[in-house]
């Protein structure tokens, strides 16, 4: 079988970018030019002569029995080449990242709006939904299970799930999927004193509604059968080999017969770290003999992915008079929906990040997931710590607030540093300039009072105000994330690194399966080859399974971890031409290092092109970072996390309290990235996880009525656009991280965290209404 | 029910037969095999799918290919089409100004329609002056440009990038 004839770009054929530009330089991206030239193949452009397009039936019930699916109908149009349902599924008939407990097609029941029922390839995609629309599927419609706090407290007889889940190997800590209940996980926190007092105590409890990656390229592949009775997919996803253990379980087939390579991705947040269409593809693939392509629609992609999990969390904050935290209590409850994607690791990052960057002897935490037949929510860019930061930045200000004290200085008061003892037990033993983070943010110039034009203010140019119940606020906030994974999970990547003369040129090529998902890993990877090996041409292989793991592109991990195992296969390389260069030179491999294409020592310059000759030098091996642990199931202590982010934001607002509109008139953003290995990237990653942040704080929400989702579409789901984003003011610091290489601290997410939370503040600051919900409607602002 | 159409795409001439319920979209991606314009949304919320038809930027998405029977259509590769990157799309790498990309090839051919906007002296709802030219301020560009989406928040860069291109020194 041929490759596909549209191919991806950042897949097969190589990515080769401008020459120049090592570690902390702002190298340009090796993909730019095919990006602006709309070249750059995504999963969505793929295309081959011969192909079919799937689709997917989808259960119109968020909880029902399936009685019976008559295909019949289907297979009866013409162009129609294959009709699936979960009898066609060879192998295990359930997946999961971490439970297998997610069915590729319904089997029996169907627990959320949206679930996959059926597959139909045809030779035209409207063919394929014209088709599907014709299953006959007779479902005996329950009641759904779609609040978490009820759900843990139903008996079993209205549990979700039925059966015990196998836990993967992936499962990244100990969690058990509770066949009695809806429990997902439950994780506990106990430090200090369990009945503590204290002078100023504030409780409150908060709720976050479910947000959207809402990434720009949908859901979308193209399944190529194998002449080996194995399958090729190219697919725009975050972690290929995590997506292949879970296919060879579906299909029934060994790794070495379903090779993956990586399509063009367009934004994924978390989106894509869970399967969609990627088994469906095969499975039509595999039954046709023929490419089979699948590409969700905007609604559909509403459903073909996990979302943010909802949150809802009670909080009790205890205090002295001077300001000094005594305790803090939380209870926290992650709406997981139908089946659990990441929710045990999720319920993880949440509980021990639950009380944020501060000191506190006492703490008593619960933090739980839970089943309910809400659609599923998995990973999102902060994972967790995103919600509990609305709550416990909302505590700092109340708190503030209860004692008559500024806000920031009762975080500076409190905040961790190096040394720290973080509520898991966990020493502090990297930078935490928490406190230098907020003082930086109160230094930088305000920006100027609202204009007299009315475009300017809330409502834009909609003049709906002339400036009458127009009120300014500004909010602090700061964030702590765990960067990589946590709690004991086996975190590497694996790079393979070749250097060799083409062409009297030396290149460098490197091979990982890390994926880029725009967040500029491919650049990375050639400014770490480029620094290490002292070459200027870098060629980045097409990703794909054909070397190992790189694990997944979340968690602020890839640079840290992928750049790592770069680092790594690059000093081998460089080792190994060094010996060579020493044999030839007879000097010590001491005294040479790689410049410019050659091998340099004093007095000496021997260009590579003689050193290698028509050799190549490779290298392949697996970096791992300095291992965690898991925690103690009863008291949440234990060496959990690798490394914490730390980033604060400081936002503006003007509000118009009479029609509850909000404008976000500027955010300040100061962050520590330990080393800024591409200081361009880093400014890009600020910027656009404080408009998710934003996002969520004043317009994203699903909404979701009996377990239905009310609004997907762009219409209804609104995502920041360029005039909803304010100007920003940025502040990056590096101070090294002794364990991490080159000192690097993970970026992505920590913006993410804090960039709500700020814009929160500052409209409770502009309104004085306690707001303890997000996102923050109008109607929440005007009381109506 | 078919109709024969012709386009010129990014300069070639296109003779095809189309469904009339095919919208300019799918007949670029998935008759004449342009994908640089890209499907985000479909409802002409996102847009993704910008080109320049006829010269104005368009959301090929909401037009049916057969009310455009002898249009011509620029789609962001065709504004390199001998090799040189057009300036928007410099630009646009040199300010950074996109993470994933998708929404790129439509960010660019919206920037070249402001731009022409700007231009011809078309006022918007950030212009100061209606009967004035309009300036490539800041407002005017985000103003003009808030028809396409950018998930991964480029914004910050976008604007920079389209003023860049239009020649003012940010």
């Amino acid at each position: 079988m041929s490759a596909p004839a549209r191919t991806p770009a950042g897949a097969p054929g190589h990515l080769t970018g401008p020459a120049g530009g090592g570690i902390g330089t702002d190298a340009q991206r090796p993909d730019g030019t095919l990006k602006v030239r709309g070249e750059f193949a995504y999963g969505s452009d793929l295309w081959m002569e011969d192909m079919l397009w799937g689709v997917t039936l989808r259960s119109p019930h968020p909880y029902a029995r399936i009685r019976s699916i008559d295909v019949g109908p289907a297979l009866a149009v013409p162009g129609v080449h294959a009709v699936l349902t979960s009898d066609d599924v060879p192998g295990a008939k359930a997946y999961g990242l971490e439970l297998a407990d997610q069915p590729v097609l319904a089997v029996d029941v169907v627990r959320y709006q949206g679930e996959p029922v059926a597959l139909v390839a045809a030779d035209h995609p409207e063919t394929a939904r014209a088709a599907a629309a014709r299953i006959v599927v007779d479902y005996e419609v329950w009641e759904p299970v779609t609040d978490a706090i009820a759900a843990l407290g139903h008996p079993r007889w209205n549990a979700v799930h039925e059966d015990d889940a196998e836990v993967t190997e992936l499962s990244r800590e100990s969690a058990h999927l509770h066949p009695e209940g809806n429990l997902v996980r439950h994780l506990k926190v106990r430090t200090g004193d369990p009945s503590p007092t204290a002078d100023v105590v504030v409780v409150n409890t908060y709720e976050v509604g479910m947000q959207d990656q809402a990434f720009l390229g949908p859901e979308s592949g193209l399944a190529v059968p194998a002449e080996d009775g194995g399958v090729e997919l190219y697919v725009a996803t975050q972690w290929l080999h995590v997506d292949q253990r879970q296919i060879c379980s579906a299909l029934g087939l060994p790794p070495e017969q379903v090779r993956l390579t990586l399509a063009g991705v367009g934004g994924a947040f978390g989106g894509r770290e869970d399967l969609s269409m990627h088994v469906h593809a095969c499975l039509l693939a595999l039954r046709t003999g023929r490419p089979v392509k699948m590409s969700y629609n905007r609604e559909e992609s509403f459903f073909g992915h996990v979302h943010r999990h909802p949150a809802t969390m009670r909080y009790e904050h205890g205090a002295t008079r001077d300001g000094d935290l005594v305790y803090v209590k939380a209870e926290i409850y992650f709406d997981g929906g139908a089946y659990a994607s990441s929710t045990p690791a999720v319920v993880g990052n949440g509980g021990t990040m639950g009380i944020g960057p501060y000191v506190v002897p006492n703490v008593h935490v619960d933090c739980y997931g839970a089943y309910t037949n809400n659609p599923p929510c998995g990973a999102m860019r902060g994972f967790g710590s995103v919600q509990t930061a609305f709550a416990y930045e909302s505590q700092m200000d109340a708190l503030a607030a209860a004692l008559g004290m500024d806000p920031v200085e009762l975080r500076c008061r409190n905040a961790m540093e190096q040394g720290s003892t973080a509520i898991t037990g966990q020493v502090i033993d990297s930078p935490a300039p928490v406190v230098e983070l907020l003082r930086r943010l109160e230094a930088m110039p305000m920006p100027d009072a609202a204009p007299d034009d009315l475009r300017h203010m809330p409502g834009g140019v909609s003049n709906t105000t002339h400036g009458e119940g127009v009120r300014r606020g500004v909010g602090y906030a700061v964030s702590y994330k765990n960067v990589a994974f946590s709690e004991g999970f086996d975190d590497y990547s694996t790079a393979r690194v070749r250097l060799e003369v083409v062409g009297g040129e030396p290149v460098a090529t490197v091979h990982t399966a890390a994926a880029e998902v725009g967040q500029g890993l491919v650049t990375v990877e050639q400014q770490i080859a480029r620094t290490e090996l002292g070459v200027d041409r870098v060629v980045v292989h097409p990703k794909d399974t054909q070397v190992g793991s790189a694990g997944s592109t979340s968690a602020s991990r890839q640079t840290y971890v992928t750049g790592g195992a770069v680092k790594a296969a690059c000093e081998a390389v460089r080792g190994q031409v060094l010996a060579r260069a020493a044999e030839l030179t007879g000097r010590p491999v001491g005294e040479l290092r790689l410049f410019d294409g050659a091998v340099v020592g004093e007095g000496l310059e021997l260009p590579l092109a003689e050193v290698l000759g028509d050799d190549a030098v490779e290298e392949t091996l697996e970096w791992r970072h300095r291992p965690t642990e898991a925690i103690d199931p009863e008291t949440g202590q234990g060496f959990a996390h690798v490394q914490y982010a730390f980033s604060a934001h400081r936002a503006v607002v003007d509000v118009d309290t009479e029609l509850g509109l909000v404008k976000v008139v500027e955010m300040a953003c100061t962050q520590d990235v330990g080393k800024a290995i591409n200081p361009q990237a880093v400014i890009g990653q600020i910027q656009g996880g404080t408009a998710q942040g934003l996002g969520l704080a004043v317009m994203e929400e699903i909404l979701i009525r009996d377990g239905k989702v009310q609004n997907p579409s762009f219409t209804d789901y609104l995502i920041p656009t360029i005039l909803d984003m304010p100007p920003m003011r940025i502040e990056v610091l590096e101070y090294a991280d002794p364990h991490a290489p080159y000192g690097l601290r993970g970026v992505g997410e920590a913006p993410n965290i804090s960039s709500g939370p700020a814009v929160l503040a500052a409209i409770r600051q502009a309104t004085g209404l306690p707001l303890t919900r997000v996102p923050v409607r109008p109607e929440h602002l005007t009381g109506t | 029910m078919d109709a024969d159409i012709t386009l010129t795409v990014d300069g070639a001439q296109q003779r095809l037969t189309v469904d009339t319920r095919t919208t300019l979209l799918d007949a670029l991606r998935e008759r004449i095999g342009n994908t640089s314009p890209k499907k985000g949304c479909d409802h002409g919320q996102c847009g993704a799918c910008t080109v320049l038809l006829d010269g104005d930027r368009a959301l090929s998405c909401l037009a049916l290919a057969v009310a455009h029977d002898g249009a011509e259509i620029t789609t962001a590769d065709g504004l390199a089409a001998d090799g040189e990157l057009h300036p928007v799309q410099q630009a646009f790498l040199e300010r950074d100004a996109f993470q994933c990309g998708y929404c790129t090839p439509g960010q660019v051919c919206s920037a070249v329609g402001v731009l022409d906007e700007v231009r011809r002296g078309w006022p918007s709802h950030a212009s100061q002056d209606l009967t004035a030219d309009p300036e490539l301020s800041h407002d005017e560009v985000a103003e003009r440009m808030s028809g396409n989406l950018c998930r991964c928040g480029a914004y910050a860069n976008i604007v920079p990038a389209v003023r860049q291109a239009g020649g003012v020194q940010a």
